[in-house]
């Protein structure tokens, strides 16, 4: 079997911030596998609830009009606009004069530690100091018919500082979460944070479990949606500075929430995004940014890949869960059958080993079905939530070259007021002379405030990136092995059944 | 286009019939022609009937057929149980499945497409193993029968080394296939319709019947089973590409990993549904037994008839006296003959599944240990970084 050598990647140094050695999912080598452009998205899980399409409605009953907000927004109006772009905007290689941006080169410590207010806070908060651990649990269905919801009880343990308690709970509903993510992603999507995105809605699952069906599929939804919650917001709280925004706060500690209306459908918060959206979605495609940093071309292109890898490997874990599950449905007849035909077997010890033998392919049918929830809750819903993580990331790109674009608006807009104040030199009108001086001296400040927004959005997204990182790797890492410990469990047990097994088969005379 | 020159043994569904060294037959070679599987069957013998001591002849799958056909017709072995057919090789499966790879070439990339190409050729190989093995058997029930291993026709098979294909078309001609029409349609009827003096043959025929049925059953849930695990194993395929791609690491575990869960669903396939399968078919060839027996019993039972009514006209009693002894006497030449086949039957059966149960209980074993190795250490390497 041809492993492909392990080569560290060249030279993507930069920011490739990883412990020695440790290679795993890094991003992919510069020049990467040519995947293709768009995926084969068959939703093959017979149970799914659709993540990827129906997100239409909130669960909240006002919404009696299907429309993106906010948290659904960000992925598919974005993602179509991203995918069908191509991987990049027009990016010419000119240092323009004034840049201050000098490209990156050596250790990501440099930067994470040489300046920076929020520095201070992530050092803090590095690896093992961090201590806040917040369990999602105790599903409640509060009211009836299609006014019911579903209520989280949402308890945080923790000893830091920033909190009023040690250990506190409250209780949530989906659209506070929905509401929690539009407020951060209002305040900080637009200066380079990445804002971890809310879980999706789900029409389908949501109208089962108000209608009252109290069967398998409503259960796994809600068990779904719960596990979903949760990680969430453990993302959120792992970021240093979400951590210690008021809103945070507020959603974990508070007992009573204001409720959440803005990420209600034709709100006119709502209609402004829509419209807002839209017309982001012009400007980027016409926004052609002087890259002057090879830094930000680089890894726009390693999130491109990397997105679309992800995607094809959560497509190929989605297929495992489903065919784990056939296996499962399968053997269980089997099992059923091998029965019957012990059942119908004359010769006595014959007739015990396979009722044995369907016995143990019972058990086995069960661990099948153990085994198909580790594949989803571990491998296939992590896979998801970095797919919606990779498409923030790309938010907060395109918020870059939105912030560079400013400026440049700025500069040019000031660039000719100079000129038409350069004629009016020759004109005698003092008046509107003047004007065009107050005019410039203005604009002169708007141009340095869009310089030092385009240099602190490029700042604050290296970081993130660097974080988003290291943290990805972490999080891939840990539950990697929680699933291979998973994997071991199944065989374990397999290996217990069959040596049950062995002796009934050796019994046959 | 494939020629297998490493064989590898599959032990037999049955117990070893290859023991009696008077007569020993092995496929030990195969050639695959597109559809067509030429077969080399040898043959090492003390038997003064056959000229040479050792050889070797080439044979299609449609000789065994001929040569299965032509035993069923015989009269004289209506109360043997005829060994089952080996069914046509079915390369259908993994054909239609590279047909479908070559079409998505194009999406995936080469390592995958490469991994998911050695797959689809260990499934070819592993379906060309099954029909050598099958067809292996059938010979070696043939040798292993005090009565069958010395049919002329058999001999010509193992020996005759022109082609077959002229005997064949003859054999159709003359025979056409009666019997064996016959016994295919409303046998079950007959066999339970037949007012049953015996307790023995009474009791087979319940339990032969409806064990058909459930087993029947078994087969096709076991088959069903397998498929499903083997299309885990494909998704592993996809998972570890796509995982080679991000990183060059992790890759290679589950790369491991499908071939162990690969190899589980092929080892399951062989020891189990192959078992229930051939069974199922053996079974088949009881009840075509009971039948015969049950038909002759029927015809003896006319000929009393006959015999009555000739003795009421006195006309022809000499004759019908003797078509009723005659039909009596090959009712109980078959219920006699049909009782040994039967009880030997049981006893070859119960010994089969044991052997088989017992391997396929080992193999699972075997492999989830292997796994637990494999998966510890990748676990143990990812904790220690």
């Amino acid at each position: 079997m041809a492993d492909t050598a392990r080569d560290p990647p060249p030279e993507q140094t930069d920011f490739q911030e990883l412990e020695d050695g440790e290679d795993l999912f890094p991003e992919p080598a510069a020049a990467p596998e040519s995947g293709p452009a768009s995926l084969p998205a068959e939703d093959v899980s017979t149970n799914s609830n659709g993540p990827k399409q129906d997100s239409l409605f909130d669960d909240d009953p006002e919404d009696l009009f299907a429309e993106a907000t906010e948290e659904v927004s960000l992925d598919s109006p974005e993602r179509d606009v991203l995918l069908s772009d191509g991987p990049s905007p027009a990016i010419t290689p000119i240092t323009p004069p004034t840049s201050v941006i000098t490209p990156r080169i050596g250790h990501a410590h440099d930067d994470m530690f040489t300046h920076s207010s929020f520095d201070e806070i992530e050092e803090e908060e590095g690896g093992d100091s961090f201590d806040i651990h917040i369990a999602v649990s105790d599903p409640e269905k509060v009211g009836d018919g299609m006014n019911a919801y579903m209520a989280y009880k949402v308890t945080t343990k923790t000893s830091l500082s920033v909190f009023k308690q040690g250990e506190f709970s409250v209780k949530r509903r989906f659209s506070d979460f929905l509401g929690l993510h539009s407020k951060l992603a209002s305040k900080y999507l637009h200066v380079g944070y990445i804002v971890p995105p809310a879980p999706e809605k789900s029409i389908v699952g949501m109208t089962k479990v108000k209608v009252g069906k109290e069967d398998q599929s409503s259960n796994e939804f809600v068990e779904k949606r719960r596990s979903a919650l949760e990680r969430y917001l453990m993302r959120t709280v792992k970021h240093p500075v979400l951590l210690k925004d008021p809103d945070v706060l507020q959603f974990l500690e508070s007992s009573e929430l204001p409720r959440a209306v803005s990420t209600q459908a034709l709100s006119s918060a709502g209609l402004l995004r829509m419209v807002n959206k839209a017309a982001d979605a012009v400007n980027k495609m016409t926004i052609k940014m002087n890259e002057s940093d090879a830094w930000f071309e680089e890894k726009q292109q390693q999130f491109e890949n990397l997105d679309i890898q992800l995607r094809k490997l959560h497509a190929s874990v989605e297929s495992l869960v489903c065919h784990r599950k056939e296996l499962s449905v399968n053997t269980a007849l089997f099992a059923k059958s091998a029965a019957m035909l012990g059942n119908s077997e004359d010769h006595t010890a014959l007739s015990r080993a396979l009722s044995q033998l369907a016995e143990v392919e019972e058990k086995i049918d069960q661990l099948h079905q153990d085994q198909a929830n580790a594949d989803f809750y571990l491998f296939s819903e992590l896979l998801g939530d970095y797919v919606r993580l990779i498409t923030a990331v790309k938010g907060v790109f395109d918020h870059r070259m939105k912030t560079w674009q400013k400026w440049q608006d700025s500069q040019m807009l000031l660039q000719k007021k100079r000129e038409a104040e350069a004629k009016l030199q020759f004109t005698n009108k003092p008046d509107k002379l003047q004007q065009a001086k107050d005019e410039i001296k203005e604009l002169e400040g708007k141009v340095q405030q869009g310089e030092r927004d385009f240099e602190q959005i490029s700042k604050t997204i290296r970081k993130e990136v660097s974080r988003f990182e290291k943290e990805r790797v972490k999080d891939f890492k840990s539950v990697i092995i929680k699933y291979l410990e998973s994997l071991v469990q199944t065989q374990q047990q397999l290996i217990k059944y069959w040596e049950a097994f062995l002796p009934e088969a050796k019994a046959i005379s | 286009y494939r020629n297998l020159t490493h064989w590898l043994k599959t032990r037999s569904v049955s117990v070893d019939l290859n023991n009696d060294a008077s007569l020993l037959i092995d496929i030990p070679d195969a050639l695959c022609e597109r559809d067509k599987v030429k077969f080399t069957v040898h043959t090492k013998t003390t038997l003064s009937a056959f000229q040479k001591p050792e050889f070797s002849v080439p044979r299609q799958h449609e000789d065994f057929i001929w040569l299965h056909d032509t035993l069923v017709e015989t009269e004289d072995y209506a109360g043997l149980i005829i060994p089952p057919a080996p069914p046509k090789p079915d390369f259908e499966s993994p054909r239609e499945k590279m047909h479908k790879l070559g079409e998505g070439e194009a999406t995936m990339t080469k390592e995958e497409y490469n991994k998911m190409k050695q797959e689809l050729e260990a499934e070819y190989l592993a379906v060309f193993k099954k029909t050598v093995q099958v067809h292996e058997i059938f010979l070696q029930r043939l040798s292993s029968h005090a009565i069958l291993s010395k049919d002329r026709n058999f001999q010509i098979f193992l020996e005759y080394d022109q082609d077959l294909s002229v005997r064949r078309k003859n054999a159709k001609e003359m025979f056409g296939g009666f019997f064996k029409n016959m016994v295919k349609t409303a046998d079950e009827v007959i066999i339970s319709g037949i007012k049953e003096v015996d307790d023995f043959f009474e009791q087979e025929k319940t339990f032969l019947l409806d064990y058909y049925s459930k087993i029947k059953d078994s087969t096709a849930k076991a088959e069903k089973m397998t498929r499903s695990h083997k299309n885990v194993a494909d998704d592993y395929i996809h998972i570890s590409a796509t995982l080679n791609t991000l990183s060059a690491d992790d890759s290679t575990f589950y790369l491991r990993l499908y071939k162990v869960e690969g190899r589980v669903a092929s080892d399951q396939e062989l020891k189990l549904t192959e078992l229930l399968r051939y069974y199922m078919r053996d079974i088949q060839a009881a009840k075509d037994l009971l039948y015969r027996r049950a038909r002759a019993l029927a015809d003896y039972e006319h000929s009393n008839k006959a015999l009555d009514k000739a003795r009421l006209k006195s006309k022809d009693v000499p004759q019908a006296e003797e078509h009723q002894q005659q039909c009596l006497q090959k009712f109980d030449k078959l219920s006699e003959s049909g009782k040994r086949e039967l009880t030997s039957f049981k006893g070859r059966r119960v010994v089969a599944f044991r052997k088989n149960l017992i391997e396929m209980a080992e193999l699972e074993i075997k492999h989830a240990k292997n796994n637990v190795t494999l998966l510890q250490g990748c676990i143990d390497l990812l904790k220690s970084n």
